[in-house]
């Protein structure tokens, strides 16, 4: 069984159809990319799973069980994690405080030299450790993508959801991203759904690739099949995709 | 570990100096400084909710008039221990805390600020509606009134008590929890943190220091609780200690809380042409000088201080 279902969701912004009759699922353990153009609705589809928007008809399903009335902040408790597409940091805290916010639900039974130990192997597991003490404000953009990927792993998450992992990254930062994806998903066990304009991005790392635009599904399948779908290419203009 | 001697070290010197300094200036100094403590409480339990948590509060005089009436209540009617009117103070202006946070989950910025502010107006206006219990305007006299030493020593201890309890909230997880709220709402709620419980226990931990702080307030003004006492003006009192002391610094909070403490009184003093409210053109000139020259607040200013010196 999928480990996250989307069943004929449907969401609406006044006259705009954000998401139209969306199905889709993810199977544990695989990685799948959530791709379209701009305004297709992808963003929204990780703020109704998170719950931050509700359904208006249609369902969630995670681990066999509906989202539907579950509160935003019990989502994390779940074992779903997100990142943002714009960063949502907490500026004028350090990358290590930021990381032992994202473990906020499981501190309450560490002490907090284990949390922080803890907190400081993730960040080394994303390469930062470094950094662990400086305040998030300030630190290049490349970092501070690293940083929300930490806090998102530090609630050791068993789906984990990427919005645009890879933008604003230069080329040599997209090879090891997708390294660091690969290898997450290998030593964690996770599962993770990833939104994402970069194609190459999406090519090398998803098995299985689902297509909206304006809200609806447009294709869906192997990213080899996904890339030729004449619908597709029709979506991006033609462009991006075929080159 | 270094930083951590220096603040144990600078924590020691505070002590030290303010345990000394009784009894080397005058009785009338002793009381002025005994005041300063009282706002060391209330700037201290207002910094926790705007510094920790970015929620405003122009309304903290309200609470304040709840601990204060609250000891001298209890003091005219059962003579309770004055200590114990204390605790007693901290617990309700918990409660009362909790409760007003409840309407601020849906307001923020100008709104939440509002809010605040009626509460500032209307409060100071109870004990009017129920002057046999609260006394009217003739206000409500305390069974006696204390010295100022022991004013100044029982402050002081407060404030240290007050200080450290803040410190072990705010140093791990509810510390964390509170300044992810102020930082990013959505992400906050992303990480687990629920909205809703942190924000009114801030409302709830800072409006318990600022009950503590108003009957403290109530002893150092002979034993006695007025309406006129509570006015709006002692809200924005502590609404800019807490802007000068800027966000997290126990020296921040004691020049917060020395500038609002003192400054009318020094201000006093000082004769400003053509005017018979010399003292308050004083202070709101000097408000505006320090806003200006101090964006950050003097924590803001020990940070900058501290870069220049490592650069
Ligand atoms: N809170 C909102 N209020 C109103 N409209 C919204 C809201 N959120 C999204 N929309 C609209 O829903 C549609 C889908 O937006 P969404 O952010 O999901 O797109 P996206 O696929 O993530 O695009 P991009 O690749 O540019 O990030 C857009 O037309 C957007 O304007
Ligand atoms: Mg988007």
């Amino acid at each position: 069984m999928a480990l996250l279902a989307l069943d004929h969701a449907r969401l609406r912004f006044g006259g705009i159809v954000a998401l139209d009759d969306v199905s889709l699922e993810v199977e544990d353990r695989s990685i799948v990319g959530l791709i379209g153009p701009n305004g297709a609705g992808k963003t929204t589809a990780f703020n109704a799973i998170t719950r931050l928007y509700r359904l208006d008809s249609g369902d969630i399903v995670f681990d066999g069980r509906s989202l539907r009335r579950v509160r935003p902040s019990r989502v994390i408790r779940l074992g779903i994690a997100r990142t943002f597409q714009n960063l949502e940091l907490f500026p004028r805290m350090t990358v290590l405080e930021n990381v032992l916010v994202g473990a906020h639900p499981a501190t309450r039974l560490h002490r907090e030299r284990e949390q922080r130990r803890h907190a400081l192997e993730t960040l080394a597991d994303v390469g930062i450790a470094e950094h662990a003490e400086r305040p998030a404000a300030g630190l290049p953009y490349g970092t501070l993508k690293r940083v929300e990927l930490a806090r998102a792993l530090a609630s050791l998450p068993r789906l984990l959801l990427l919005d645009e992992p890879a933008g604003g990254l230069n080329h040599e930062e997209v090879d090891e991203l997708v390294g660091l994806i690969r290898r997450l998903r290998d030593e964690r066990e996770l599962t993770i759904l990833l939104v994402e304009h970069h194609m190459r991005l999406v090519m090398e790392v998803c098995e299985h690739v689902h297509v909206l635009d304006f809200g609806r599904t447009i294709a869906a399948g192997l990213p080899a099949d996904v890339q030729r779908d004449p619908a597709v290419i029709q979506a991006y203009l033609g462009g991006e995709l075929a080159a | 570990m270094r930083s951590r001697i220096a603040t144990v070290a600078s924590l020691l010197i505070a002590a030290a100096v303010l345990s000394v300094l009784p009894f080397v200036i005058s009785d009338y100094n002793v009381s002025l400084v005994a005041r300063v403590g009282v706002f060391f409480i209330a700037v201290l339990g207002l910094d926790i909710l705007t510094g920790y948590t970015g929620q405003i509060s122009i309304g903290h005089g309200a609470f304040m008039a709840i601990g204060g009436y609250t000891t001298a209540v209890l003091s005219r009617d059962h003579d309770t221990n004055l200590i114990v009117t204390m605790l007693i103070a901290f617990a309700i202006c918990f409660v009362v805390g909790l409760l007003v946070g409840l309407p601020a989950l849906r307001l923020s910025g100008a709104y939440l600020a509002l809010v605040t502010f009626a509460l500032a107006v209307s409060v100071p206006l109870l004990p009017l509606k129920w002057s046999s219990f609260l006394g009217g305007r003739d206000g409500v006299q305390t069974s006696h009134e204390v010295s100022n030493l022991w004013l100044y020593g029982v402050a002081w201890a407060a404030s240290a008590v007050l200080f450290v309890l803040a410190w072990l909230i705010l140093r791990g997880r509810v510390g964390r929890a509170f300044r992810a709220v102020r930082d990013s709402e959505i992400a906050a709620v992303a990480s687990g943190i629920e909205l809703p419980v942190y924000k009114t226990l801030a409302f709830g931990i800072s409006a318990a220091y600022a009950g503590v702080a108003g009957s403290l307030f109530v002893l150092a003004n002979n034993g006695f609780a007025a309406p006129d006492e509570f006015g709006v003006v002692l809200s924005l009192q502590i609404l800019i200690g807490a802007a000068v002391a800027g966000l997290g610094s126990l020296w921040g909070v004691l020049a917060g809380a020395a500038f609002v403490g003192l400054l009318p009184s020094v201000s006093s003093s000082v004769p400003v042409i053509g005017s018979t409210h010399g003292q308050d053109v004083v202070f709101g000139a000097a408000v505006i000088l320090v806003m200006l020259l101090l964006p950050d607040g003097f924590a803001g200013l020990l940070t900058r201080i501290r870069r220049l010196a490592r650069a």
